[in-house]
């Protein structure tokens, strides 16, 4: 086990390698450059010279790349070229933010998701079923960026209610901070529920069907027991795969919502940084949700062995 | 009650589409106490879905539409089919213990051996200490003949074969000294010598508690090897019933005869393997008549239109059909 965590580790290398490569090139290639951005209509040949010797733009491309590469691998990813601020502080007090965000989307989903489709496979057909997957479906095909819309304009005109516009951090307003995050995370936790209570009940469903389930009850068990301790966790596993890649989504797919009710998180960072061409806080916002997304998947395939003793990595 | 279960007139249906089509037509059954009463016939004749009623482990859409079946119980004489969800439970495992045809998917695949016997122990008697428990179970294993039960206690089932999944099964089955086992198909998935064993071991078992057995089966090998008493099933009805000798020897109906028939046997001149020709109609498509006219060499013209009676040919043996009777069913 313990050399397997190892092997897998030492994956990231490449992987974070392949990466950075690949977006250094995207940002070559999409027209337009930081300078232009920073000087406008100000620009002329001197000025623009004068920019690229300062942030090492004359240099050769490769050579750019190493400069920035060999820096990296020493914990330090540069300073934004339109702040000069250090990108890597920058990043960790964001991802605070956007992880607060993706895990009590979660924890909405799964308060919404888990228990609803249990039921629906119990209840198969019933109408309590139908209801479930009709919203279930809502859930999953409503873009979040309409539903985020839609629910900030209702929640204004028919409770005159605005949320906080400033950000304010967990531990300096627990209220405050609730009052701003709750939707958002409702909007994102509630795309996460449609695909998670579709899963859930698929998965009980198949599961219900097996031979171990029929033994179980003819030993006289109660149906929670059933349920619960033999049912649901042998249907849990297709489940937690679902949910480890929607958390490794979540890191950088939050860039919408985000926006829309303006968080200073990870993803507004990113998008920020793309829009102004700002290659070291781009590149450093990538390489670290890359970097959370390899690490919450190795986390769900060491959580696979704790579910199930037939999977085991040694 | 004079026998351990009766089972009066049981009709089991399912849904097809919105029709209410009938697996099971009227059934009846008596299992005398201590003894071995075997179901035999084709798949899709309803004797499984008869073991499953009678523990309330029909799976949906089936359901049991009409009958009775009455069970002399520790604790007095009980109608299963009236029994609230928590009676039903406390009959489950306890009085009445069911084995199944595929031991490899009978155990749940994320648990221990172990903490699937103590289940089986601690529904019925939630107080027993963790020691008690698996004192208990490594008798069990022991008398199911497992070798190393100490090791097996802790094993997964996926590290264990077939038939030492069966073993345990058994075991959990007989852990609550039942007074009924429904055993449906138990040694169909094991391949023979291990099918040999098993049979011996559950006949021994019957012997040490004074369990009856209802040997649910396709082969009329394990009926022999097993069984005091036989019912054959055709297409959803009794055909056949009588104690074994009776049955093999003076066998009655041309359906039982088919089968008999039909069993290859080792040895002797080589000839070609006799078949019923035909298939079992499907529940719910059977014609007015016998049901086995279609395929019976015998079959007269009365046959296609009225169905025999089961009617006794010899005190204890019974009989559907009019080689033997001219009773009509009502």
């Amino acid at each position: 086990m313990r050399d397997y965590i190892i092997r897998r580790l030492l994956m990231l290398i490449p992987i974070l390698i392949g990466v950075s490569i690949a977006i250094f090139v995207i940002m070559q290639l999409i027209p337009g450059d930081v300078v232009s951005g920073i000087l406008g209509i100000e620009e002329t040949p001197e000025l623009r010279a004068m920019w690229e010797a300062k942030l090492g733009l004359d240099k050769p491309l490769v050579e750019q790349y190493f400069s920035w590469i060999g820096k990296a691998v020493t914990g330090d990813f540069g300073e934004s070229f339109r702040t000069g601020e250090a990108v890597f502080p920058e990043i960790m007090k964001r991802f605070k933010i956007s992880a607060e965000l993706a895990l009590l989307a979660c924890v909405i989903a799964w308060i919404i998701a888990l228990p609803l489709g249990i039921l629906s496979s119990l209840k198969r057909n019933s109408v309590i079923d139908r209801i479930v997957r009709v919203v279930a479906l809502l859930g999953v095909s409503v873009p979040n960026f309409a539903s985020a819309t839609l629910l900030i304009l209702f929640f204004s005109k028919a409770f005159n209610y605005y949320s906080p516009v400033k950000y304010v951090g967990l531990f300096e307003n627990f209220g405050t901070n609730m009052e701003i995050m709750i939707l958002p995370a409702f909007i994102l936790g509630s795309i996460m529920a449609g695909s998670v209570m579709r899963m859930t009940r698929s998965s009980m469903l198949e599961v219900l069907r097996q031979d171990y389930i029929k033994a179980v009850r003819a030993k006289g068990a109660p149906e929670r027991v059933t349920i619960f301790r033999h049912a649901f966790k042998n249907s849990s596993i297709p489940i937690v795969t679902l949910i480890g890649m929607q958390i490794g989504g979540l890191m950088g797919g939050t860039v919408v919502i985000e926006q829309i009710f303006s968080i200073p998180g990870l993803g507004q960072y990113t998008l920020t940084g793309i829009s102004q061409r700002d290659f070291p806080v781009v590149q450093g916002c990538v390489l670290f949700i890359a970097f959370v997304y390899v690490i919450v998947n190795l986390l769900v395939d060491i959580l696979y062995t704790y579910i199930d003793p037939r999977i085991s990595y040694s | 009650m004079e026998n351990l279960l009766e089972i009066r007139n049981l009709k089991i249906t399912t849904l097809r589409g919105k029709q209410s089509v009938r697996l099971l037509d009227k059934v009846d059954l008596n299992i005398a106490k201590k003894r071995s009463f075997g179901i035999v016939g084709e798949s899709g004749c309803g004797k499984s879905i008869t073991a499953n009623a009678i523990l309330g482990l029909l799976p949906y859409p089936l359901r049991v539409a009409e009958g009775s079946i009455r069970y002399d119980s520790k604790a007095g004489e009980r109608e299963l089919l009236q029994l609230s969800k928590k009676e039903l439970r406390e009959v489950r495992g306890q009085e009445i213990s069911m084995i199944f045809q595929e031991p490899m998917t009978s155990l749940d695949p994320i648990f221990t051996v172990e903490m699937q016997m103590y289940e089986a122990l601690s529904f019925h008697h939630p107080g027993l200490a963790r020691g008690e428990m698996r004192d208990r179970a490594l008798e069990m294993l022991r008398r199911v003949n497992i070798p190393r039960p100490e090791q097996t206690l802790t094993s997964y089932p996926h590290q264990l074969s077939g038939g030492q999944l069966q073993r345990i099964m058994i075991a959990i089955a007989l852990i609550n000294d039942p007074r009924l086992l429904l055993a449906d198909e138990p040694t169909t998935a094991l391949d023979v010598t291990i099918q040999a064993q098993i049979l011996r071991l559950m006949n021994d078992l019957k012997e040490q508690n004074d369990t009856s057995i209802i040997m649910i089966t396709h082969d009329l090998g394990v009926i022999a090897e097993t069984c005091e008493e036989v019912a054959v099933f055709y297409a959803g009805q009794v055909v056949e019933q009588a104690n074994v000798v009776e049955l093999f020897g003076q066998t009655a109906h041309p359906y039982t005869l088919g089968l008999l028939r039909a069993v290859t046997s080792l040895g002797g001149e080589s000839r070609k393997l006799y078949t019923i020709p035909g298939i079992v109609p499907p529940g719910g498509q059977w014609a007015q008549g016998c049901r086995f006219a279609d395929r019976c060499e015998k079959c007269m013209e009365k046959c296609r239109q009225a169905m025999p009676a089961l009617t006794e040919v010899v005190p204890g043996h019974l009989c559907r059909c009019f080689l033997h009777s001219e009773e009509v069913e009502q």
